[in-house]
């Protein structure tokens, strides 16, 4: 019990005193997973709306590997990623292999399964009649896509949170293709890990804390404009 | 209200790409390494192809000398956990203007990351893998650089008996007869290997019995683990001794020669792997058995745990150790 007292204590005092290494871990944590999830709203977007408005053989074999993509194992997309990217892998020369790009790669991987997958249901729900009126209305290809996203704009916010929180919560894949290097690739999951491996807990539950106080603080920005919206 | 909150989502999503941009030129920065560094792996090999035209090899050589500044050093958890490289490779950054990626495994992977040319360098405690890996010619430049010793810890109340006994094979075998509880680090590491080592020695073999775990982890989690389970395991003693306040587990078994933990470092054989960074790993070589490395090793841990960690040992011959 009194772990949890001295963890929460440490928390306090690491946000009380802005310890520059500990902000500047959760900054590069936001940083690798955003870029991560505007990469796989982009991918999302693109593969989403395709097979949702598409119709053509296999249609329902793509949803099932999207769905299937949703739930991968991110050890496994770590090692793989790793795989490629080792010096002695088929990516080697590229030398990105413990960067912050790797990780940035891995997460892709792991979050625009889950944007696909929110991305097309949200899309194959829309009124069946919404894209043959717009049409009927004149719109050029590009302008009913963009109006149809528009329309379903509040389903593709739960996608970007979906997907940010595999991708900021996922630690096999990073701890691969990153290697924790302090001050490089170090981010709150696997800096978490390391201090429980150096049996230092209370600087373990104290990063806990502030990546959950991180996430839930821009879920609260996300879902605070999604009800907005809502309301409006 | 609403257009209020679309325009902040939309200057937050702006600042993003904004920083987007900005790492990707920082990482096109560190590309600009690869196409040269390729340039120059390609020169060598025509190099080496012609080697009857000595300025074209001069050439290549100056350039690889000139090629990436990143080092991957693969080590053993225990380097790690005890806060030693964090230490000392700020230091050798900081004379020699390299940018180290410490990947902290088992000397188990940390072998065969040198193997297989994904390392620059290596700093690991298994010596019989370690000349196996130089006579297979992927590793050069294997020098000594320091010891501490294995010791076998658990409970305090060490329900197998085992305290002040000083052999190390003779505990193992009355923890077997007893059935105590022991966790392996099981992880193909330099303790490991230690480990398994110390049971052939007894003529014992632990796997599959109840009371015999393997954590499949580092050093400081498998302290952590034999804390909470009241098993006895096997550990170097720096690891142990940086993690003391956070365990009740007790040195038991101690002193034995069995127990010495010889720490080598080693270059990947750059000749082998065109990847491979041979300066940078030269260099690193050549700072770990440094006068001024050797110092600071020798002192390490002694303000905060009474004793040193590690025991210097560089230029001395490894024949004439003594724990």
């Amino acid at each position: 019990m009194d772990l949890i007292w001295d963890g929460l204590g440490e928390a306090i005092r690491i946000i009380r005193s802005g310890d520059f290494s500990v902000w500047e871990i959760a900054v590069r944590s936001i940083f690798v997973s955003g870029t991560a999830t505007a990469i796989s709203l982009f991918l999302g977007i693109l593969i989403g709306s395709l097979i949702a408005f598409n119709q053509f053989p296999g249609r329902n074999l793509a949803f099932s590997l999207v769905n299937t993509g949703m739930g991968l194992p991110p050890v496994v997309v770590g090692l793989i990623v790793a795989i490629m990217l080792w010096r002695s892998g088929p990516l080697g020369e590229f030398r990105l292999i413990y960067t912050p790009t790797a990780m940035v790669i891995a997460q892709t991987v792991i979050a625009a399964p889950i944007v696909t997958g929110f991305t097309a249901a949200a899309l194959r729900n829309l009124h069946p009649k919404l894209r043959s009126q717009l049409y009927g209305l004149g719109a050029s290809r590009l302008q009913m896509l963009w109006l149809v996203l528009w329309e379903a704009k509040l389903p593709l916010l739960a996608a970007v949170m979906a997907g940010f929180g595999g991708a900021i919560s996922e630690i096999g894949a990073s701890q691969m293709v990153g290697g924790n290097l302090a001050g490089d690739t170090r981010v709150m999951t696997t800096a978490i890990m390391l201090e429980v491996s150096r049996g230092e807990f209370a600087p373990a539950i104290a990063l806990s804390v502030i990546l959950l106080v991180l996430i839930f603080v821009v879920n609260l920005i996300l879902t605070t404009v999604q009800q907005q919206e809502r309301r409006s | 209200m609403k257009r209020w909150i679309w325009t902040a989502l939309l200057a937050l999503v702006a600042a993003l790409a904004v920083l987007v941009v900005v790492g990707c030129n920082e990482e096109e920065e560190e590309a600009t390494g690869t196409p040269l560094a390729r340039a120059a792996a390609t020169q060598t090999t025509q190099a080496t192809a012609a080697a009857t035209q000595p300025p074209a090899a001069t050439a290549a050589a100056t350039q690889v000398e000139r090629g990436p500044k990143d080092i991957i050093l693969a080590t053993t958890t225990s380097t790690q956990d005890t806060g030693l490289l964090d230490e000392l490779v700020p230091i050798f950054e900081d004379e020699s203007g390299y940018n180290v990626k410490v990947i902290a495994v088992g000397s188990g992977q940390a072998l065969a990351m040198g193997e297989r040319g994904d390392a620059d360098v290596l700093l690991v405690h298994a010596p019989s893998s370690e000349v196996a890996l130089v006579d297979s010619g992927a590793a050069i430049n294997r020098q000594l650089v320091m010891h501490n010793d294995f010791i076998i810890v658990g409970s305090e109340n060490d329900p197998a008996g085992i305290k002040g006994m000083t052999s190390a094979v003779d505990a193992l075998v009355v923890i077997y007869d007893k059935g105590a509880r022991f966790v392996s680090r099981g992880d193909d590491s330099g303790t490991h290997k230690a480990e398994l080592a110390l049971w052939k020695k007894a003529g014992l073999d632990p796997a599959g019995q109840s009371w015999y775990e393997q954590s499949g982890q580092g050093m400081g989690a498998t302290l952590t683990i034999a804390n909470q389970t009241g098993a006895y395991t096997l550990a170097d003693r720096g690891t142990y001794l940086a993690q003391k306040e956070n365990l009740e587990l007790a040195v038991l078994v101690e002193g034995d020669p069995v127990l010495f933990n010889i720490y080598h470092v080693m270059q990947v054989n750059p000749d082998k792997f065109d990847l491979v960074n041979g300066p940078g790993g030269a260099a690193f070589v050549e700072f770990m058995v440094s006068e001024a490395t050797q110092a600071i090793i020798k002192d390490f841990g002694v303000d905060k745990f009474g004793q040193p960690l590690f025991i210097p040992d560089a230029g001395k011959d490894e024949a004439q150790l003594t724990p």
